[in-house]
């Protein structure tokens, strides 16, 4: 590992050469006035814009309910939540290539994101990180209290120090690459449904 | 080795202009789509411009401490079971990439879209190695099955229209020639990608932002190809330039409002996802790279371009680019922001570039982290004029321009002389097509009787303030 030392040290040494002269100090991050909107109508509306939509259930089993409604046809349900059972529970899973299957993946986010409709999602959310990504479907628990206004409260509470993995998703896989056309399930999910249900 | 000659931009700009009648105003009315939804999602957002002002501090903060947050950065990625490479330049990253794949025996390599990596020019490196590269990013995808590079650093193929994908596909991956339906191609390439995601032995990601205070990085993705390949092979290695580095969790609040709106007028892009060392069950390699960039730290008039977060708004906005297409540059970086990055490479190669822009200034005020773009492409003029690299016909326009402007009163007789001249200068001579090729399609506007500066004096010695005047 001496290349990788030597390396080091002469791009360090290049950047302490080149540095600018005058030395600029952090601006600090100004507190911005929250909306005086309801925050779920405005998650809600920008979920929808993404690609995504939001559904409110009364329980877990209105909650399941809804999953059969919106994928009558799904074979393989897997659950990362103690809510909806599924077909295969996530904490059974050991290699993520078991994942390919799966038409739903079943998943609990920690918030949601007024101003961009996204949810927060972590390694410990998800288990096993490419049950978000393998499903064809998702189907994200969200309890409504849980929605925060912008970017700068959601970092408030992310802990990039407690998990290996976390991501703000915002709506199904997307592209507009051929002509700028939308199509939503690039190569990720081809939709993705949000419940509204509290933590039990 | 005999130096390369310089990018004629100008013949690669006129050769996707006039192709069709199709190309060139699809690739204007898409992308000048692309800034209006900017333009809608930035005035939504009031505190918009402290946005821009504070993401521009917080750059200039993080590049005059670079050494220390790289250290911090470096540190921070270890303790959680990251190994940190550190590569000086192109080279020095294919080869550390190489060793780690040769190290876990890895044959099939599925990568998304990073710009570090094709300046690197990595993927072909790797093939020459026996390495199966497979880009995830459809447009960038479609660039690779084209023999391409990308044309624009967020929508890598924005210049083909439906039917160039369709043939291409049907060329490469089977589908029927003449379905043309977006959604039909995405699927097939969804299809034709899957097996490869599975049987990959690495995924590779770029970085769009790394954070020294928790030695995270930040990807962000439409597709969530990235996070398929971070997610299902065991190994996952990450290109990121040493400029990508921010001190605090919380400023990715600041940039992350301003990256998607900035460059495709979206609240953020569908997937920003945080790696802070390898997930469970898996493997982390990170390769901090410079190729230039610490040299570019070092230039008075160009550092600040270090700044740049990729998100493509100067592209999108600027009226030379929309026409002239994104590989007329003949560089990995192209547009406004290839115009200021691409010379800092190679000079003579790029010397050229500086003179692909009107200087309307519209690249600065778009720039979600206030780069002083035009200004920039203005002073990589100055230093192609300075090495005697200008183009022919600006050579000789402008070494007589060079005198004037040194003698300013000759400049201003010019000036008087020049207005007559112009209304009866013959149009062949002003719009002569090897001479002036700016001038094909274009009206030279009509001059005004009076010059500015007789407009000005006139108008200061009405208000009693000329005793400024020199």
């Amino acid at each position: 590992m001496e290349t990788r030392t030597l390396s080091r040290e002469s791009m360090l040494a290049a950047i302490r050469q080149n540095l600018p002269q005058q030395r600029v100090s952090h601006p600090g991050i100004p507190a911005f006035p929250s909306p005086d909107r309801p925050l779920r109508p405005m998650f809600e509306e920008h979920l929808t814009n993404a690609g995504g939509a939001a559904h409110t259930v009364g329980s877990p089993a209105e909650a399941a309910a809804k999953l059969s409604a919106l994928y009558p046809s799904a074979k393989a349900v897997c659950s990362a939540v103690p809510e909806i059972a599924g077909t295969r529970r996530v904490a059974d899973i050991h290699d993520p290539h078991e994942l390919a299957d799966v038409d739903v993946g079943v998943m609990r986010a920690q918030f949601g994101v007024a101003e961009s409709g996204a949810v927060w999602l972590t390694q410990e959310d998800l288990l096993v990180n490419a049950l978000a990504f393998l499903s064809q479907h998702l189907v994200v628990l969200l309890d409504p209290n849980e929605i925060v206004s912008d970017m700068h409260e959601a970092y408030r509470r992310v802990r990039l120090s407690e998990t290996a993995y976390g991501c703000f998703m915002m709506g199904p896989s997307a592209t507009a690459d051929i002509e700028a056309t939308l199509v939503h399930g690039a190569q990720g999910p081809r939709s993705l449904n949000v419940l509204f249900l509290p933590r039990a | 080795m005999s130096r390369q000659q310089p990018t004629d931009v100008v013949a690669r700009a006129e050769a996707f202009i006039r192709q069709d009648h199709i190309h060139e105003p699809m690739h204007d009315g898409f992308l000048w789509a692309t800034m209006q939804r900017r333009d809608a999602e930035a005035a939504a957002v009031p505190e918009w411009e402290e946005l821009r002002e504070l993401a521009s501090q917080i750059k200039e903060h993080a590049l005059t401490h670079l050494d220390e947050y790289l250290t911090q950065f470096e540190a921070n990625a270890t303790q959680r079971g990251a190994q940190v490479h550190w590569a000086r330049d192109a080279a020095e990253h294919n080869e550390i990439v190489y060793a780690i794949l040769q190290d876990h025996g890895v044959t099939e390599l599925i990568k998304s879209k990073s710009m570090l990596q094709e300046e690197c020019v990595m993927t072909p490196f790797l093939e020459r190695r026996g390495i199966t590269v497979t880009e995830s990013d459809l447009g960038e995808r479609i660039q690779q099955l084209d023999g391409q590079p990308p044309s624009h650093i967020v929508f890598p193929a924005i210049h083909k229209t439906r039917q160039d994908v369709a043939q291409l596909f049907a060329r490469t991956i089977g589908t029927a020639p003449n379905n043309d339906d977006p959604h039909v191609l995405t699927e097939a390439m969804r299809n034709n990608a899957r097996p490869r995601f599975l049987a990959a032995g690495a995924g590779m990601t770029g970085g769009n932002f790394a954070i020294a205070e928790t030695g995270t990085f930040v990807v962000c993705t439409n597709e969530g190809n990235a996070d398929i390949g971070a997610s299902v092979p065991p190994l996952h290695i990450a290109s990121i330039g040493i400029e990508k580095i921010i001190p605090r969790v919380e400023d990715l609040g600041v940039f992350l409002r301003l990256l998607a709106r900035s460059g495709e007028g979206a609240p953020l892009t569908q997937y920003s996802s945080h790696f802070t060392g390898p997930r469970k069950g898996g493997e982390l390699h990170i390769v901090l790279v410079d190729n230039g960039r610490s040299r570019r730290l070092g230039m008075a008039d160009f550092w600040t371009s270090l700044k740049c977060i990729r998100c493509g708004a100067c592209m999108n906005t600027c009226p030379v680019y929309r026409r002239g297409g994104g590989l007329a540059y003949g560089a990995t970086y192209s547009g406004p922001i290839g115009v200021i990055l691409d010379p800092t490479f190679d000079e003579y190669k790029y010397s050229e570039l500086p003179f692909h822009s009107t200087l309307c200034g519209s690249c600065s005020a778009v720039c979600p982290v206030k780069i002083d773009i035009s200004d920039q492409i203005f002073k990589w003029r100055r230093v192609m004029a300075n090495k005697g690299y200008l183009p022919l016909a600006k050579r000789l326009s402008f070494a007589i321009a060079g005198h004037v402007f040194a003698h300013p009163e000759e400049y201003h007789a010019l000036q008087k002389a020049a207005a007559p001249a112009i209304d009866h200068a013959p149009h062949f001579l002003l719009y002569n097509q090897t001479l002036n090729p700016w001038g094909r399609e274009r009206e030279i506007p009509q001059l005004a009787k009076q010059t500015f500066r007789e407009w000005y004096l006139a108008h200061r010695r009405s208000h009693g303030n000329q005793n400024t005047e020199s």
